[in-house]
């Protein structure tokens, strides 16, 4: 079976359009008749990812792959990186501005949900490059072929 | 402890009749059943912690209120005291089907009101 790759743009500080590469992937994850808890696990996760591309990355990219192991969800910015990894993935840290609070986020507990329902996360980050997430969803994922 | 409704849940119309409130989103079905509800303006905090089907009081009227809720697959959102959302955000919501109410009562007189009213909050 033939899985296609789909690409979607990531607009920095577009809190008019922050959300749609997310709900573009609940789209199509449920076209592809993946079960509601799988979907509603995915599309959480990518929009936490989103939403950090969004307010810290400059401008960004979400990409998403599938094959009948997985769902593969890639999030690049080019935005200043993140200098202590370990501190941004503790639950409570942020360092968002007043602005990015008064929209309801800054909680510090973004990256932590993306952990927490990923069944595969790894971020990796270069200060003044950008960062790069990883998450992959395995349980719940059965192609209707198999 | 008045627990009348605790067991079955609440509909949404009753959830209006409590809040006296305007539902911003039209012709919507109001008969799907409130279990739970929950208070916040943090958006991360509906997405780490509030289950399907839960309905959320906010203050906050921005459209990451809508795609919040949508994603995270919550029954319907009130905003609290008389602080309605923009066109576009109502539109939004309508595209994806979501109720939204406005009610004048601020979050805690709302609260209060479902709260008496039997809707128990996530916790118990
Ligand atoms: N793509 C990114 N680029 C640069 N820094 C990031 C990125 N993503 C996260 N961070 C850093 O990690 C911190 C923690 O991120 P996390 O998503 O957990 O919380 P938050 O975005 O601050 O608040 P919340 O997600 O609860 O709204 C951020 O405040 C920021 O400093
Ligand atoms: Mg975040």
């Amino acid at each position: 079976m033939h899985y296609p790759r789909h690409e979607f743009p990531i607009k920095e500080m577009d809190f008019v359009r922050a959300g749609e590469a997310s709900l573009q992937v609940k789209k199509i994850l449920r076209e592809m008749k993946a079960e509601n808890d799988l979907v509603r696990r995915a599309t959480i996760a990518c929009y936490e990812a989103e939403i950090n591309a969004v307010v810290y990355g400059r401008d960004g990219v979400m990409s998403l792959e599938v094959d009948d192991e997985g769902i593969y969800i890639y999030v690049e910015d080019k935005g200043d990186g993140i200098p202590d990894i370990e501190q941004a993935m503790m639950e409570g840290f942020s360092t968002a501005t007043e602005e990015i609070r008064e929209m309801g986020f800054g909680a510090g507990m973004g990256l932590p949900n993306i952990m927490k329902n990923a069944d595969e996360f790894t971020i990796s980050s270069a200060v003044g490059e950008g960062t790069r997430l990883k998450i992959i969803f395995r349980s719940g994922w059965t192609t209707e072929e198999a | 402890m008045i627990k009348s409704n605790s067991e079955s849940g609440t509909s949404l119309r009753h959830v209006v009749k409590i809040l006296n409130a305007e539902v911003l989103t039209g012709e919507e079905p109001l008969d799907q059943t409130v279990q739970h509800v929950e208070c916040t303006d943090l958006m991360s905090q509906v997405l780490a912690f509030i289950k399907s089907g839960n309905l959320l009081l906010t203050g906050l009227t921005n459209i990451q209120v809508v795609n919040t809720a949508d994603i995270s697959g919550l029954i319907g959102v009130v905003f609290v005291r008389g602080r309605s959302p923009s066109k576009e955000v109502i539109a939004k919501a309508k595209e994806v089907g979501l109720p939204l109410f406005l009610t004048s009562y601020s979050m805690y007189e709302a609260a209060g009101h479902l709260y008496l009213n039997g809707l128990p909050g996530s916790t118990e």
